[in-house]
Formats: structure tokens, sequence, C-alpha cells
């Protein structure tokens, strides 16, 4: 098969900026002619709380391992890094704290890059008045768009296309860090910047959004994409990996609702009549991706602290308790709760108390039907949920002696379940909720987002 | 007739965001693909029964180019909530486990 000429191409290295960059697919990536490098740094998929707290999920050392490898090839080679949703949730703490860890990285490696910060923060109360005004939607399963599910938000992001990234980089920028920006904008926008296709820009940053893996083995390292003019290829970094029609396929079903079309902030990618063929033994061409432009509207997350929680755990070896584990798990749920108002009476206001035997219907919730019987071991996790941590820590220790010793039957001798841990209650802090599932219309794609433009050197002396 | 996971090369569920969960079937072949595809036991209607939503909400497709059955279905909570049991949504694909068609 004819290799595709005049392409555009980017480096992957890596799904996930923290998770690990190799220094050896970087230079093999460069050698086979690289435009850019891209990644991304965040996503919504490890829970609400990294966008309710503005922290990110990676370790500071690992985020900073990964940056330092990616700025020395972006000096060496002299072409753009582009990262997006960074420090997780991509707000603007978060997209700061990694600002100072690439200040940080350049003083160190006596780099001088210009970045561009890409803020995509929103006012909570700016967004309600938006919902208020009828720019918002929401997307299933949601079906409002309450002003006051926005006010309610401690941090709300608006996903970015690649605008702002095209943009930033015209303006001059070496480096550009992004706020929440969607997966392929991140990895689309250098290849939509110099005319390439754009059906296939965006498919191909879908297919490489994950780094490697949409190849054979993804722990061997990442992907670099070449976007031509009607189609576009995928090779993985690592000489030793492969790419082929059915793992560069298959990647369209991870985490996509729909395995054929994605929304983008200003269309949607059609892969329908997309078609994967082989150019060797490791390298995927693809044809027939189709971007049907839309109305350009920004994907809104947000998240905030609800109540709080303080758990205890015990293991169950005991096998008459374990014979009628449903039994035993009713009778504490009405035992606790009926020692909850006894001692603490109607004032304790909403509680709740979830009890989830590991080993039994944990992960499930569900009702094991017969004939399954539970395994030599179960742990019982206790989660009780009050408005504050006191209160749920009131709880916890009310109900540690039923947690503790509660029989399967009154007349039977008292039983000590193992405790782990002393203390035994541990206060596990605020359940955090996502909020909202909407798109928000706007005129402009950078109508929303604040660019910022540091000259590294003079950025870290005035931070002295 | 075999179960679903002895003629599938490999089950697998997983967030699609923080509102929705997906599910994909990789089936061994294009016969075993075929039977199920078409099967009632993995219709929209049975699966919405099985994850307790309503039937209208599964998004259900066939992708015979992977023997691939996937479909979605909305979260009864969203992701991390007070009673959060499968972050991820990694371990849904269970229940289906032992489907015949």
């Amino acid at each position: 098969m004819t290799r595709l000429t005049n392409t555009v191409n980017v480096i992957v290295p890596v799904g996930a900026l923290g998770t690990g960059v190799r220094a050896s697919n970087l230079e093999e990536g460069l050698a086979l002619g690289a435009d850019a490098i891209a990644c991304d740094a965040g996503s919504t998929d490890s829970g609400p709380a990294y966008l309710a707290t503005a922290q990110p999920k990676y370790s500071r050392d690992a985020v900073k391992a990964d940056l330092r490898l990616l700025m020395l090839a972006q000096a060496k080679a002299r072409i753009p890094l582009l990262i997006g949703s960074c420090g997780t949730s991509g707000a603007d703490a978060a997209l700061d704290w990694t600002r100072d860890i690439a200040i940080e990285i350049a003083r160190e490696e006596g780099l001088s890059p210009r970045i561009a910060l890409l803020y995509s923060e929103q006012r909570p109360a700016d967004m309600a008045a938006a919902a208020a005004a009828g720019a918002i939607t929401p997307l299933a399963p949601m079906t409002t768009v309450d002003p006051a599910m926005f006010a309610a938000c401690d941090h709300i992001v608006a996903l970015m296309g690649p605008e702002p990234y095209v943009a930033a980089i015209e303006a001059g920028a070496d480096i550009v860090l992004g706020g929440r920006t969607t997966d392929t904008a991140v990895l689309a926008a250098i290849p939509l910047m110099k005319g390439a296709d754009v059906g296939s820009a965006w498919h191909a940053a879908k297919i490489a959004e994950c780094g490697g893996l949409c190849t054979r083995n993804p722990r061997e390292g990442g992907v670099l994409i070449r976007i031509g003019t009607e189609a576009f290829e995928i090779e993985p970094l690592d000489a030793a990996n492969v790419c082929d029609p059915y793992s560069a396929s298959s990647h369209m079903l991870y985490e996509n609702s729909d395995p054929f079309h994605l929304v983008e902030p200003g269309g949607i990618l059609d892969v329908t009549e997309a078609r994967y063929r082989a150019v060797d033994d490791r390298v995927v061409q693809v044809r027939g991706s189709r971007f049907d432009p839309r109305p350009y509207t920004m994907k809104l997350e947000g998240a905030a602290g609800g109540p709080f929680q303080t758990i205890m755990l015990v293991g169950i070896q005991d096998p008459k308790v374990l014979g009628e584990i449903d039994r035993f798990l009713a009778q504490m749920q009405e035992m606790m709760t009926a020692r909850i108002y006894a001692v603490l009476g109607k004032a304790i206001g909403d509680f709740n108390i979830s009890l989830r035997a590991y080993g039994w219907n944990a992960v499930s919730g569900t009702t094991v039907a017969p004939p399954a019987t539970p395994p030599r071991e179960v742990g019982l996790l206790f989660v009780a949920t009050a408005r504050t941590q006191d209160l749920a820590t009131l709880i916890a220790k009310t109900c540690n002696p039923l947690f503790f010793h509660m029989p399967l039957d009154r007349e039977m001798e008292l039983p000590s379940y193992g405790f782990p841990f002393s203390p035994a209650e541990i206060e596990r802090g605020r359940v955090f909720e996502f909020k909202l599932n909407h798109v928000i219309r706007v005129d402009d794609p950078m109508a929303l987002v604040r660019t910022v433009m540091i000259e590294s050197a003079e950025f870290a002396d005035a931070q002295g | 007739m075999p179960r679903v996971n002895e003629i599938c090369r490999y089950i697998r569920s997983k967030n699609a965001g923080p509102f929705w969960i997906t599910v994909d079937l990789f089936f061994k072949d294009r016969s075993s693909f075929d039977l199920y595809s078409r099967s009632e036991a993995l219709s929209a209607g049975r699966l919405a029964g099985i994850f307790g939503v309503p039937e209208d909400s599964v998004k259900w497709f066939a992708v015979p180019d992977l023997n691939v059955v996937k479909f979605s279905y909305p979260r009864t909570a969203p992701q991390g909530g007070m009673i959060e049991r499968d972050m991820h949504g990694g371990q849904q694909f269970a229940r289906l486990l032992e489907i015949v068609a």
C-alpha cells in the first residue's frame, strides 16, 4: 500500500501526562519527522473530587518527570508542545500548578520557552446567568437547566476545542498548557492549523487520545499520527510494537457511548464510512473519516463538595455468619439505624449508613442468586454519610459496638469481627459530586477562553 | 447454547463520561456475533432490565467490522456520589457473563 506523503505528524507520547513518558519514544518520533508533540493531562474519569477541589490526580514528581522529557524534546526539535486538560481537571488552579512545574523545569534545564496558558474555568455565577439566558442546554440523561445547579458548583470548566491552541501557536508560543480541553482537540490542533484533512485530523486524534492504547501492546509507549490531505496513518513509536486495523478501530469504542460519532465543540466526527487498512505489519492507514460542522458549543463540567463520610472495615471469617450473610446484613442495617435514633434522636437529621460486603455483593449492590455462597472471608465496609465530618464520625462511633460484636442471633455468644485498624473509624472526608452535563453555545471559540502568554525566563525571575 | 462469556474473546465496561457506562462485547467470530447481535437476550430491552434503566435510554450498536455488540446506558446516579460502588464502571460487565442467546 502507498504511504501518505506531505503529512502533518504529531507525536502522542502518552495517554496522560504523569503516567510515564519514554525518552526513547520521543527520539523515535523526532527521527520519523514530527511537527508537534501533543498529549492530554486530565479527564473526568477518575471521579469528581479532582474537579471539585482543582487538585491533580498524579504526583507532582511524576508529572514533572514526564514534562521534563517533553520540554527537552521540544527545545531540541523546536516544534510545538501542546498539553491539554492540565492538572487532571483543567481548572485554573490545576493549570497554574502545571505552569509552575514547567517554569521550574525551564530554570533547571536552562530553557527559555514562550509558554501560552489557556484558561477555561468559568465562574459559577456567570454560568448561572448564561443558563437563565437560555444559552445552555442539557445532555442526556439530564433534562433540566436550573441556574441554581450552576451556582452550586465549586468549579466549572468549559471544554476547549483546537482554536485557542492554534491561536497561541500562531502568536508565537513554543509550549501551550491548556485548561480543560476535549482529548481530541489538543492532538488535532496542529494538523488543522496546517491544513490537513479535517475529518482525518479529528479521527486520528480520537484513535491516539490514549497514546498506545490503540496498539497491540498498550504498555509499550505512545504513537505517531500522520495526517494527510485525505487520509491518516497511525504507527507505534516503539519499533517492536504493532498497530493493526483491529487495535486501531477498536479504540473508537473506548469510553465512548457511540462508536461511530463523536461530538466536538464545532461539529461531529463521523467514522461510519471509515476504512482501516494495514500499510505493513505495524502501521495502519485510515480513509473515509468525516467531520460535519455544527454551531459551536462547549461542554461544561462542574463539581462540588457534598456531605462527609466516615468509614470502618471488618473482616469476617465466621462460617455461621457467612452462611446467612444476607440476613446478617439486613439485621445489622436495621439495628444500627434504630441505635442511631435511640442515642442521637431526630436531631441527627439526614444521614445514610451503607454496608458493603466485599466478597459478596459490594460492587454490584444486588441480591446474589442461589446457589452462590460467600468465600472463606468477607470484608465488610461500613460507610456513614452525614452533613458534617463530626456527625459522620459520631454515627460511626455509635455503630461501632454493633459493627464489632453483633451476633447472627440474639442468644448467641458475642462474636468479635476482625478490625484491621485502631482507631476503627476513618474520617474519609467529603463526598464530591458531578453537577453538570450541559453544553453552552458560543459565537466565538475564544469567547470563554483567557490566554496568557509568558516568557518562562522572565516569569521565573519575577517569581524570585 | 453457549453463554456469552464462552463465545466472547473479551467483554469490558467503562465510564463514558460521568453519566454513562458503555459495554463492549467482542465476539470470537462472525457466526457468534451474528447469532448474538440478533438475539433477544442482548436486545436493548433486556439489557435495560439487567441494569435497571428505561429501555429508551439504552444506546445499542452492532459493529460488524469488529464482531462487536456495544451498548451504553445512563448511570442511576452520577459517578462518584454518596453510594458509588464502581467508580470507573469497570466491573459492570460481569452481569452479562451468564447470558445465553
